[in-house]
């Protein structure tokens, strides 16, 4: 009984453990101990076939279907988790996990380290995102969940759904990836590149040890903003705003947000900072530049997934130009030439990269019959 | 499982117990489901339309949105048992090029098209003097997605051409099938099952 208690306290809301270690990162370094902050949902059945991991994309967290502790909002996949969803609590044990070098509870640049009582800030090791998977296997292990049913992610999460079927392939049952890629381009990396070098170029950011000081807020607005657009799209832009002005009926001839489109874009970066870390900015992206799962393969895509068992499910967006279609299809000409199971269609959107989050039934529908085809 | 199309029921009938099957222009994955089920087949589709593809992943099928005209290159040479490909040759740009990757992906494959010297679509044009519109070919000309009409005796030349072996072949009026005697005249439908020589 006491034991049982004791496994209760593993799952449920806004959980942090602190594991020993230590993750072997890809730079070679050892990192522990491991701070892991999650959530679960739902309940393990009695063979543990029913858990599904969900992972988070740059700037979101573990609250993907419950209120965000700072901002009040509802979770951020709520059309895609929740009752009746295809991601049903009701079926399946829900669990999502804060990133490694993110900033809501795991291990990131803003956490103490142990040895020196002061917050890691640039002294935090650079991190991949087959680091984060590593990580997540972690605490997966600590849950005693040996197998996933399902991985499932949009955006950098797809890039974990994909690294998750590579690094650990019978761990893996299904993977859903969405509006992801399976490398960042040199476009991808350059917008980072911009974000980064308003973040650095902030007086406040000071090498990064700004901790206890003020933040570098007015860099990482900059960041949000820049990559805000990226991840919408132009019509939808053009839908949303036009170039219609903000509370004005003519231009003010200065420099103040005359457009809605920039104060809308000015909001984004003001609201982010209150949620985000800076320095957490600068560490994921760069993760997710450095993210290209053929590499270890000689740049062949297909060995990643050799002898793969796992069945796959790709989702892309016509109007998502952040990771376009044609790097969903690179993925799917590799899973095809692995011998994988796998699916894939474009849906349409106007709605850009972002499409992924919002309503989009055809998208729903797919992932709910992809994922009961796998139950049974 | 629900009743087949009369083309994809002779293909149902014909394929192997657990083969592995590309379909190819798979729409809403009818065929490739009743294979599963009743077959145990290993079953990949191909399928332009996002909507076919969708649903085909609803029944829990493993389809791919793509071209057949330009995505078959992708293949390897024999991954699949049967490589089927059903009413869609007359909708491919260039049906000669479908063909030939249909025969090298597949050991065998299924093709399967409306015939479009049956003499009910002959008369059409020849005492209507218009693009026959038909049960079968309902599409007006300018909006019909075949955009590459064949008759039987067509396909027979093309697979002489291009050196492919006709292992079985099926000839279909309305549901019922028909013999093959004058099936370039007399059938609406036709089926053939092919191996490269």
């Amino acid at each position: 009984m006491a034991l049982l208690m004791q496994e209760d306290t593993r799952f449920g809301l806004d959980k942090k453990i602190r594991l020993l270690g230590p993750v072997r990162l890809d730079s070679g370094a050892e990192f522990a101990p491991v701070d892991i902050a999650y959530e679960t949902y739902g309940a393990l059945n009695a063979d543990k076939s029913n858990a599904i991991l969900i992972c988070h994309a740059l700037t979101g967290d573990q609250y993907v279907a419950s209120t965000h502790p700072m901002t009040g909002k509802d979770g951020w996949w709520t059309r895609m988790v929740g009752p009746g969803k295809p991601i049903d609590p009701a079926r399946h044990c829900i669990i999502s996990i804060n990133v490694m070098g993110s900033c809501m509870g795991s291990s990131g640049p803003a956490s103490i380290d142990p040895t020196t009582g002061a917050a890691y800030a640039m002294g935090f090791p650079v991190i991949t995102i087959p680091d984060m998977v590593r990580a997540q296997a972690l605490l997966l292990d600590h849950l005693g969940i040996e197998t996933l049913e399902a991985v499932v992610g949009g955006s950098m999460g797809g890039m974990q759904a994909l690294s998750w079927a590579a690094l650990y392939p019978e761990r893996v049952k299904s993977a859903v990836v969405i509006a992801s890629t399976a490398r960042h381009s040199a476009q991808n990396i350059a917008f980072h590149e911009v974000g980064r070098q308003a973040i650095m170029a902030d007086p406040r950011w000071k090498n990064g040890a700004y901790y206890g000081h003020e933040a570098p807020s007015s860099g990482l607005a900059v960041a949000r903003m820049a990559a805000h657009i990226t991840y919408l799209s132009e019509a939808g832009l053009t839908e949303k705003f036009g170039r219609r002005l903000q509370n004005r009926d003519a231009k003010s001839f200065g420099f103040d947000a005359d457009f809605q489109v920039e104060s809308y874009l000015r909001y984004q970066g003001l609201s982010f900072v209150d949620r985000f870390d800076a320095n957490s900015y600068l560490y994921i992206t760069r993760a997710m530049d450095y993210f290209d799962l053929a590499e270890p393969h000689d740049g062949i895509l297909a060995r990643a997934f050799a002898g793969t068992k796992t069945r796959f499910c790709l989702i892309s967006f016509d109007s998502d130009w952040l990771y376009p279609t044609a790097e969903s299809r690179r993925i799917v000409h590799a899973l095809n030439a692995a011998g994988a199971a796998v699916s894939f269609v474009e849906l349409s959107s106007p709605f850009g990269h972002d499409a992924f989050l919002l309503e989009a039934p055809e998208m729903n529908r797919i992932v709910d019959g992809f994922l009961r085809a796998g139950e049974q | 499982m629900s009743a087949l199309r009369p083309d994809l029921a002779i293909i149902a009938r014909e394929v192997r117990a657990g083969a592995r099957v590309l379909d190819v222009g798979c729409g809403d994955g009818q065929l490739m489901a009743a294979l599963r089920d009743a077959k145990n087949v290993d079953a990949r589709g191909l399928e332009l339309n996002a909507h076919d593809v969708a649903t085909s992943v609803s029944r829990g099928l493993s389809v791919i949105q793509g071209d057949a005209d330009t995505d078959l290159a992708e293949y390897p040479d024999g991954s699949f048992d049967y490589a089927i490909l059903s009413q869609t040759l007359q909708t491919t740009k260039r049906p000669d090029l479908v063909l030939d990757h249909l025969v090298r992906i597949g050991r065998e494959a299924f093709v399967s098209f409306p015939n479009f010297a049956q003499w009910r679509i002959r008369f059409a044009h020849m005492f209507g003097g218009r693009m026959p519109v038909t049960k079968q070919l309902p599409h007006l000309w300018y909006d019909t997605p075949n955009i590459h009409h064949v008759t039987i005796d067509d396909f027979r030349s093309l697979l002489h051409e291009r050196n492919i072996e006709i292992e079985g072949q099926w000839f279909l009026s309305g549901n019922k099938p028909r013999a093959d005697r004058f099936a370039n005249l007399l059938a609406q439908h036709a089926v053939f099952k092919l191996r490269r020589k």
